[in-house]
């Protein structure tokens, strides 16, 4: 064998170094730290029956691996020392083993392709630190910013030239779980310990199983079960019945009819008790039903039982869209995390119907203040400003590779996210009509396709119902992913070539390879067929894994289809011609091999290794065995009832891209008495509010994002001379044809404290303005939902999600839009270390604006951290919006086009107690007047009061305006409202008269100015400087 | 008279091959895109087309160094058909990571001289990190089959590595002299903007580099995204302007490829 290590090293400004690295690890805990230079390193091994020399990998290096222009290298041989400089600190960080290196992937392949004979590549990257440092302290710092030791291994000094390590290969041996002699505590204990994550009743229910079968199961077997049976596979709260006693929800009657609306505030509701037999369907997908019987909203092609929901787009196509979360990855892991939460997102668009093409990417990220002191971040939690940094780039890295725009999306900063930052992944795409229904059939060859499987990923879906504490980054760096997007590339290639093949679609069903791995894949594809697998076929990316982690194993970028077997030959085919590589694990359908069990009948799920049966399993079972819960929950409020007519919620709201918000510590206070007021109070009052993290610019991330491959854009994230925010994002998904489609997200946790309920509607009334603020069709618009929560164990916690499910049907029903797609992700708490609690608290304290909402509910949730010593989420729903343009020439945008055009402020009702009814003929009044061509620019209005969003339609227009008949006339500026709009008129008597007949409200707000200064009455200010309080960067500068 | 044919290079990663094939053809081309092992093993497939187009992406996640194992392949089975195919008078268009490849093959800015040591590359923006945003651009005097010389362009970047560098002043100078640095950016007139006019810190402001023929274009922009009005960042404030600045480069490289129009075919 013969070994070498390769050194890149930039030749460009030999002496500055790298000044951003520098920077930050100055900042994360080295100050007096000078330059810093960063080399990547190769490992090419080649075997020792034909190994390479200095001159073949001398040019190696110099043919494929330098840029002779801006880099050179360093070749060191087995037995060779690696130089350490005096006076300097030399740092390598190396992948560990197992974790997936796309760039060694590549060169391998690439060098095998060229004709060398190479047995294996690695890579690391090396730092230089001028500057001699303590080996722990730079270990340390350098583990904080420039790695994560959860996948990688930062060595001081060098690891030199070692061979790579070599799994550890074990002998092949079925091993039974004695399930059957467990009591209660032994059951919970395996359930704990094996990370089934199941509860005592589910482990009952497993052991009945199998008492009645007279064995023992396999340890594949009780995996299987765990996964199927995983919160996150099953979504069984959800669908758990429920028993909710508490305050009355306002707008409706219990059973789905709408009862009248803009009922009196929620405090002074009557208490009522309510059964749910199934949450999910008596509330969300009761909606649809009753949109759809009652023949409004888009058509729907698909809902609730694919893996994304479609819609009609046009004649020929529908539109598929589905959001998942990837919150526990992304906590420990945040760039992997995102990176794979985006393929996984994808894979499901593609493994949608038979296939659909992704268009759109969406990113919607909950995190902690990125300022946040950097010496009070409890143990296990990475700093907020990383997580966000990292998030970032991983949906960045991901959707870019694979040639998808990431389009539209939000980031909201909330303290109580600092354990359990949320992550939010989209995925739009376009599917023929005649491609949206699948059903694999007995005889289907099951054919795994895209990236090998290893050991990465294990326990993803049942780490996903775990409750995140100070030790599970070492517990679970296991589930933590890194992807390859370009594996997954090919396999979008292949699946659409084999879709699209001129014979017709070569299979006959198809899904992801995700959360539970092929356990979850085969197990639901053949559910009514049964299966047969064969787990030694399965290719992998290194020897070594147990049969049970072939099965269970979460590694990225793999799909599992169903072929015919007259069609297998020309699929695999055009695998081949694809470059994605696809194997035959086995059949659908009963096989003349039947398990052990075989006498109970109906479909089973049988998979073997080496010809041996390891798993023998009662599909009805496994789908329908789950014990059914019923769960209690409550809900009292805790809150004075809301002034009549005021809004008292002042929480922080989510930061829309482009849009929107203000947060408590930046909305305008009243001076402290005694104070002198500034001179232009509503001058400061807007700088502050534009500048609020939460409202603030979100350039630096949009412009990380390629928004614009597929040439479908027409309304992009930040829009008009001034780049300022746009509403939602328009695609013109068919390049050919004029009709679009607009994308768009709501969400509103600053209301959940005070009742889900409204917080839904008010998730639901954002995304659907968003919608219609760019030109989409508020009638042909569908939503999906995405709750995250605490511990539903908790009847209060569990009596909010009842709430804000309540709140999405009353919403759905009222404004005629259907949920098709959701998902939930439950347990997001954070078990602090008890040392940690009450330094927690007061940082949190000191982020609470001094009055508001959120202040006056302190209490009651610092009481439960300190009683509980877990920092739980504010609950979360995030309603994404898909709606049709009818015709992207019609499409309006937010910045101000013209001086002397008339601006009004159009709808505008209060968040909470407001009628759904009123609000929908707001949405659709806008829509009309769009269509009518009577709006040049139209922004929605939220968080931040119709102000900020004049202020906004300012910067990016690069124009001013006059409000000071608006002040007068609508004088609380800043009041976050619903079913608003702040619009541009060319002939506003036209647009009055049209909106008098609709009954919606509008007042007149003042006009459009060509020059760049806004009159607000007696003050004024410039647009350049709107621009600068809003162009403040989120983390700008920190860790 | 038959629509030009156009070959559109795909591999793993190619990502902006399906809108690249539709501008051709809303130029008036007929457009098909081949995977590399199709064109590996037909190179004859070349013989039909008037022009070979490497569109943008991250060919095999861009790994080592954007477009690298994608011109190492395209060297080791592909470098006697393309140059050949130049010489027969073929046009050849390399966008963003198109480009990258054309220039780390050698075939950019001299196709005659790839067998030589590489005097030009692109590599890392300058500051870091990838940026999707409009630039403004202006074309050269020299004589390039997809450019209108002297004229202005608005077109879309979207890359993390785009900056245009050559080993020493001489290596620029031999470029610049020439005229070879036929697409620059430059402010714009239209919008007054924080941000630099040159996005990556590109030498003498390069966006895109001709050989001594024309004929050989490679541009870091997206002119396949600007096609039609609506793709524009200010489509909506334009009012009636619905020049289509990338449509207008795909439109004039389908003019040179119709008989009587064909730019000189001997290197100079």
């Amino acid at each position: 064998m013969s070994l070498y290590r390769i050194e890149i090293i930039e030749i460009e400004a030999p002496d500055a170094g790298d000044e951003r690295l520098a920077g930050r690890l100055r900042e994360a805990g080295l100050p007096e730290l000078g330059a810093v230079h960063a080399s990547r390193l190769f490992f090419i091994e080649s075997p020792a029956d034909a190994p390479l020399d200095d001159a073949s990998m001398r040019a190696i290096a110099a043919d494929l691996l330098v840029d002779p222009v801006v880099e050179r290298f360093e070749l060191l041989s087995a037995g060779q020392e690696v130089r350490l400089p005096p006076g300097k600190t030399c740092v390598e960080v190396h992948p560990r083993p197992g974790v997936m290196d796309p760039v060694a992937e590549s060169v391998l392949a690439e060098l095998r392709a060229a004709g060398h004979a190479v047995q294996s590549v690695r890579t690391a990257r090396r730092y230089v630190l001028d500057g001699a440092f303590a080996a722990p302290r730079v270990r340390q710092t350098v583990a904080r910013v420039l790695a994560n030791e959860c996948i990688e291994e930062v060595v001081v000094g060098t690891l030199g030239l070692r061979p790579a390590p070599q799994p550890p290969l074990r002998e092949f041996r079925v091993r039974h779980v004695e399930l059957r002699a467990l009591n209660e505590a032994g059951l919970e204990r395996l359930s704990r310990e094996g990370h089934l994550f199941l509860s005592l009743d589910e482990m009952r229910t497993v052991r009945a199983h199998f008492d009645l079968l007279g064995r023992d199961p396999t340890d594949l077997e009780l995996e299987t079960i765990a996964q199927t049976w995983s919160e996150h596979c099953v979504h069984k709260t959800l669908k758990s019945a429920v028993v909710y006693r508490g305050a009355a929800m306002p707008n409706s009657t219990h059973g789905g009819r709408t009862g009248p609306t803009g009922c009196g505030p929620e405090g002074e509701a009557a208490e009522v008790e309510l059964r749910y037999a199934n949450l999910l369907r008596d509330t969300i997908v009761r909606a649809t039903d009753a949109v759809v019987a009652a023949g409004r909203g888009p058509r729907c092609l698909s809902v609730f039982k694919d893996n994304a929901g479609i819609i009609e787009f046009d004649e020929e196509y529908g539109v598929a869209f589905k959001v998942e979360t990837h919150n526990h990855p992304s906590a420990i892991e945040p760039y992997g995390g995102a990176a794979t939460g985006v393929g996984g997102c994808v894979r499901d668009v593609i493994g949608c119907g038979l296939g659909a093409r992704p268009i759109a990417n969406t990113d919607v990220f909950c995190v902690a203040p990125s300022d946040w002191p950097a010496d009070a971040v409890p143990r296990g939690v990475l700093h907020p400003w990383r997580v966000l940094r990292g998030v970032v780039s991983g949906v960045a890295d991901y959707g870019n590779r694979l040639g998808i725009p990431t389009v539209n999306g939000a980031i909201c900063f909330d303290p109580r996210y600092l354990g359990n930052p949320l992550v939010f992944c989209g995925c739009v795409g376009l599917i023929p009509r005649d491609r949206v229904e699948k059903a694999a059939r007995p005889g289907d060859r099951i054919v795994l396709i895209g990236g090998r499987t290893g050991r990465d990923g294990i326990h993803g879906a049942t780490f996903s119902s775990a409750e995140l504490s100070d030790t599970h980054a070492d517990e679970f760096s296991h589930a933590v992913q890194i992807g390859n997007a370009i594996t997954e590339k090919r396999v979008l290639d292949a699946v659409l070539a084999a879709r699209d093949d001129e014979r017709g679609c070569l299979f006959s069903a198809i899904t992801d390879c995700g959360a539970g791995g092929l356990s979850s894949a085969v197990g639901e594809m053949g559910e009514h067929t049964g299966a047969v697998v064969d787990l030694e076929r399965v290719p992998l990316k290194y020897a070594g894994l147990r049969y049970d982690e072939i099965w269970i194993s979460e590694a990225q970028e793999r799909m599992v289809l169903a072929v015919p077997p007259q069609n297998l030959d020309r699929f695999l085919e055009i695998m081949r011609q694809e470059e994605c590589e696809a194997t035959v694990i086995g059949t659908f359908g009963d096989s003349p091999g039947r398990g052990r069990d075989a006498a109970r009948g109906g479909p089973r799920l049988i998979v073997r290794y080496a010809g041996e049966v390891v798993g023998d399993l009662d599909m009805m079972f496994l789908h329908n065995g789950l014990p059914r819960r019923e769960r209690d929950a409550s809900w009292t409020s805790a809150h004075r009832a809301p002034p009549s007519g005021l809004n008292p919620d002042a929480d922080p709201g989510a930061g829309a891209w482009g849009s929107d918000r203000s947060a408590p510590q930046a909305r305008p206070q009243a001076p402290a008495p005694g104070s002198s007021p500034p001179d232009t109070p509503l001058v400061s009052a807007l700088h502050a509010v534009l500048s609020d993290p939460n409202a603030a610019s979100k350039a630096w991330v949009v412009r990380q994002y390629d928004h614009e491959v597929q040439g479908g854009s027409v309304v992009k994230p930040l829009g008009g001379p001034g780049d300022g925010p746009n509403d939602a994002a328009v695609l013109r998904p068919r390049l050919d044809r004029t009709r679009g489609i607009a994308v768009a997200c709501g969400l509103a946790p600053g209301l959940s404290d005070l009742d889900p309920y409204w917080m839904a509607l008010n998730a639901v009334d954002e995304a659907l303005r968003n919608v219609v603020a760019v030109g989409g069709d508020p009638r042909r618009t569908a939503v999906l939902d995405n709750f995250c929560w605490g511990r539903v164990d908790d009847p209060r916690q569990l009596g909010g999600l009842v709430r804000a499910c309540q709140g999405c049907h009353d919403a759905g029903v009222a404004y005629g839009v259907p949920f098709i797609s959701g998902k939930d992700s439950l347990n997001n708490e954070f078990a602090l270390d008890a040392a940690d609690v009450e330094p927690l608290l007061t940082t949190i304290g000191r982020y609470l604006g001094a009055d508001g909402e959120s202040r006056r509910t302190w209490g009651e949730t610092a009481e439960r951290i300190r009683r509980t010593g877990r920092l739980s989420i504010p609950g979360t729903l995030l309603i994404s919006a898909v709606g049709i343009v009818e015709d992207v020439r019609r499409c309006v945008t937010a910045d101000l086009k013209c001086g002397g055009h008339a601006l009004l402020l159009v709808g505008g009702l209060p968040r909470v107690g407001f009628d759904l009814h009123a609000a929908l003929a707001v949405h659709v009044a806008v829509a009309d007047a769009i269509t009518a061509g009577l709006l040049r620019a139209c922004h929605d209005v939220s968080d931040g009061g119709w102000l900020m969003g004049a202020a906004e339609m300012a910067i990016g227009g690069a124009r001013g305006f006059d409000a000071s008949p608006g002040l007068r006339a609508a004088p609380d500026a800043f009041l976050p409202l619903a079913a608003a709009y702040v619009v541009e008129a060319a002939e506003p008597e036209t647009l009055r008269s049209r909106l008098d007949r609709a009954g919606v409200r509008h007042v007149l707000l003042g006009q459009v100015r060509d020059e760049r200064t806004c009159i607000l009455g007696d003050e004024r200010t410039d647009v350049a400087a709107l621009r600068r309080a809003w162009s403040v960067e989120a983390g700008d500068g920190r860790l | 008279m038959p629509a030009p044919r156009v070959c559109i290079l795909r591999v793993a990663g190619t990502n902006c091959d399906v809108e690249t094939q539709y501008a051709w053809e809303l130029a008036g081309a007929h457009a098909e895109r081949i995977h590399i092992r199709r064109l590996i093993e037909r190179p004859a497939l070349l013989d039909a087309c008037a022009a070979l187009t490497l569109p943008g992406g991250f060919s095999y996640g861009d790994d080592i160094s954007a477009g690298r194992i994608f011109a190492a392949q395209v060297q080791r089975h592909l470098l006697d058909a393309v140059v050949g195919f130049i010489d027969r008078g073929g046009l050849v268009l390399g966008v963003c990571n198109g480009f990258q490849v054309l220039v780390k093959t050698g075939l950019l800015p001299f196709p005659g001289e790839t067998g030589g040591p590489r005097r030009c590359s692109v590599t890392y923006n300058q500051p870091r990190g990838f940026q999707d945003r409009w630039v403004t651009l202006a074309a050269g005097d020299h004589e390039c089959a997809f450019l209108e010389p002297g004229r202005r362009y608005e077109l879309p970047i979207a890359h993390g590595e785009g900056r245009v560098v050559f080993s020493d002043e001489p290596a620029l100078r031999r470029v610049t002299d020439a005229g070879l640095d036929v697409l620059r950016y430059v402010p714009s007139e239209a919008v007054p903007s924080d941000e630099p006019f040159n996005p990556n810190g590109s030498q003498a402001d390069v966006a895109g580099l001709c050989d001594p023929t024309g004929r050989v274009f490679g541009l870091m922009p997206h002119p396949e995204r600007f096609v039609v009005a609506t793709q524009h960042p200010r489509w909506t404030a334009r009012g009636g302007d619905a020049r289509s600045d990338g449509l207008a480069i795909f439109r004039r490289a389908v003019a040179c490829m119709a008989p009587g129009r064909a730019l000189a075919t001997t290197s100079e």
